[in-house]
């Protein structure tokens, strides 16, 4: 269809016999609305129209034939699973991107630190775990905390300390999820923080050794400055991720041991899904909006800000 | 007198200082190279250990010996995997889906991008305002609303939507199109406007100056779009999950995960030997195109 459309465009413009609808097509703006047309219609139908349809279907009832309001919400809210769920999420989210944060930079200083010739193999390698896909290394680390086989309880027991129920506890397989969410993130961070040195100008390093800056004000006046911008935007895209993620708890431990490593999205698919109750899971992963939306605010923001910088 | 002195003051003050940069910079390489290898070991070692156990059969695992270590490796779970067609199934359909997925995308991308960079009409700022929000929807919103809706089209036209492979081929465009038109987006917004002028002058339409111009000039950022739509095809566990159930309709990533498993026997080294080779096709292309990659990574947040 945009193809004819640009063929339209191309008749020499002599030819007065062209129809309105024609002239309509030709138009340069028609031409960018049919270029843009696949796109939007996949947004609308694929994305925008099942976000809202979530919202009716969390008013339904179970066997979705009867309007129930906000009852889904209040059943939940005197679940104590749920109020396990939010703290979950919670704690999973802002802990592993504490710490997917704090690696990443360090990586990125050492990294940066090292001559450059060699900075290609370490960054290659240390990129691996973000390449690999989360469901493949997932199964490697359940693998690795094998109560019985484990490869970590083998190494525990070398050092004569007792064996670790490592995703039988519950603490244990909330510090095993997070540690495999922090060991697939930071090498994103590392990255992101790398390319965000490299662009700090030389110059501003000579100019601070020239005034006697020492190293922990050479990093609080001219690196966390330069680096502002990036460190927030990468947070804050990770901060939506692992919010929503599903993989790393699900092979991990399924929510178990007695739910209490779901998070909203295991715990939405296990009742909508599994559980086959539609409308409560759908009102489960809807309470993801607040914190997505709150993140997408600022990302939006600093978008805007860097536009009107620019121009 | 005293200048001199100064003088000497100083550069002796310089020299020594001097020599602590220095020294200073070897010990901080020496901390640098002890820390990178000791996260390069953590970040190596589940799939070092895949390939580890990959090489063990069943006797091997369950023995009581050194997990770390193979004392008879043997490539017996590769033959039994790639010789039962169940796995060649998974391969074939995530293979069939990623490579579908990748076109459609860069299909749909290719030319929003371009409409929205260059040929302003209206809405245009608010639409691409809109496609980077929806990057930003993450998947588990939508399966459930999804799950149902698909249900519903089956009642109402008879479509069997649930439960095929090809139906991974409308969910995953919803995850790639967003983020392959908005970087694509930045990567055409920083071409010259004199080099589409000059086009112009020249005589070239619309689409020549898409094909003849912007496509060969944004080829590292389309090159960097393709790898991320394929790797997240690739990858994607919640839709395939939650939408495919029998076996032979499975991608790779839940066919592991719910064929290799049977009930509560894992047969690891199977597993491990499938998990390998499924993580093998984006590792790949990341050994040879890892610049583009990265480009790609840091595209999202950096450009735009």
């Amino acid at each position: 269809m945009a193809d004819a459309a640009l063929e339209a465009l191309s008749i020499p413009r002599g030819s007065r016999r062209r129809s309105a609808l024609r002239k309509a097509i030709g138009r340069k703006s028609t031409i960018a609305f049919l270029m843009t047309l696949p796109l939007i219609l996949l947004i609308a139908f694929l994305v925008l129209y099942p976000a809202f349809y979530s919202i009716h279907l969390a008013t339904l009832n179970k066997s979705m034939e009867r309007f129930v309001g906000f009852s889904n919400f209040l059943f939940l809210f005197k679940r104590e699973t749920f109020w396990m769920v939010v703290r979950q999420s919670c704690i999973f989210a802002i802990t592993a991107v504490i710490f997917k944060a704090l690696i990443g930079f360090i990586l990125a200083h050492f990294v940066h630190n090292i001559p450059s010739r060699g900075q290609r193999k370490w960054r290659g390698m240390l990129l691996v775990p973000w390449v690999i896909p989360p469901a493949m290394s997932c199964l490697a680390w359940l693998w690795l905390f094998d109560p019985s086989y484990s490869a970590f309880n083998w190494i525990l027991e070398k050092l004569s300390v007792g064996p670790v129920s490592w995703t039988g506890d519950a603490y244990w397989a909330r510090f095993c999820v997070i540690l495999v969410n922090v060991w697939i993130g930071a090498p994103f961070f590392m990255i992101m923080y790398l390319a965000a040195l490299k662009s700090v100008p030389e110059q501003l390093y000579e100019a601070a050794a020239i005034d006697g800056a020492n190293w922990w004000q050479r990093m609080r006046y001219v690196t966390l400055p330069m680096m502002r911008n990036i460190m927030a935007i990468t947070a804050l895209f990770s901060l939506i991720v692992t919010f929503a993620n599903f993989d790393i708890v699900r092979i991990l431990t399924a929510g178990g041991p007695t739910d209490r490593t779901h998070v909203f999205a295991t715990w939405a698919f296990w009742i909508g899904i599994q559980g086959n109750d539609i409308p409560l899971g759908a009102s489960v992963s809807l309470f993801m909006v607040p914190i997505l939306t709150v993140a997408a605010v600022f990302i939006l923001r600093d978008i805007h800000r860097r536009a009107s910088d620019m121009s | 007198m005293t200048a001199a002195s100064i003088t000497t003051a100083t550069t002796l003050g310089r020299r020594r200082r001097y020599g602590s940069i220095t020294q200073d910079r070897r010990w901080a390489l020496r901390w640098s190279y002890f820390f990178l290898t000791v996260f390069a070991i953590f970040f190596l070692m589940p799939p070092i250990y895949m390939l580890i156990t990959s090489l063990k059969t069943s006797a091997e695992i369950s023995a009581a010996t050194n997990p770390w270590w193979v004392y008879h490796p043997t490539l017996s779970n590769y033959f039994e995997l790639l010789g039962s067609g169940q796995y060649l199934t998974f391969f074939r359909n995530s293979a069939l889906v990623s490579v579908i997925v990748v076109a459609v995308t860069m299909l749909i991308s290719v030319p929003a991008a371009f409409a929205l960079s260059r040929m302003r009409f209206w809405g245009s700022t608010a639409l691409a305002t809109g496609v980077f929000l929806t990057y930003l929807i993450p998947e588990t919103l939508l399966f459930i609303p999804l799950f149902k809706m698909f249900a519903l089209v089956n009642e109402y036209t008879g479509i069997q939507l649930i439960n095929r492979w090809w139906v991974l081929l409308l969910l995953y465009p919803t995850l790639t199109v967003p983020f392959c038109t908005w970087i694509m987006i930045g990567y055409f917004a920083s071409i010259p406007k004199e080099l589409d002028e000059a086009a112009l002058m020249d005589g070239a339409n619309y689409r020549q100056i898409l094909t003849r111009v912007f496509i060969p000039v944004a080829l590292p950022g389309l090159i960097a779009a393709t790898i991320f739509a394929f790797t997240v095809s690739w990858a994607q566990f919640l839709y395939p999950l939650a939408f495919t159930t029998s076996a032979e309709q499975l991608v790779l990533p839940v066919g592991i995960v719910t064929s290799l498993i049977k009930g509560d026997v894992f047969n690891w080294g199977q597993i491990m030997t499938g998990a390998l080779i499924g993580a093998a096709p984006p590792l790949i292309i990341y050994a040879f195109l890892m610049d583009y990659y990265i480009a790609g990574l840091t595209a999202g947040a950096t450009k735009g």
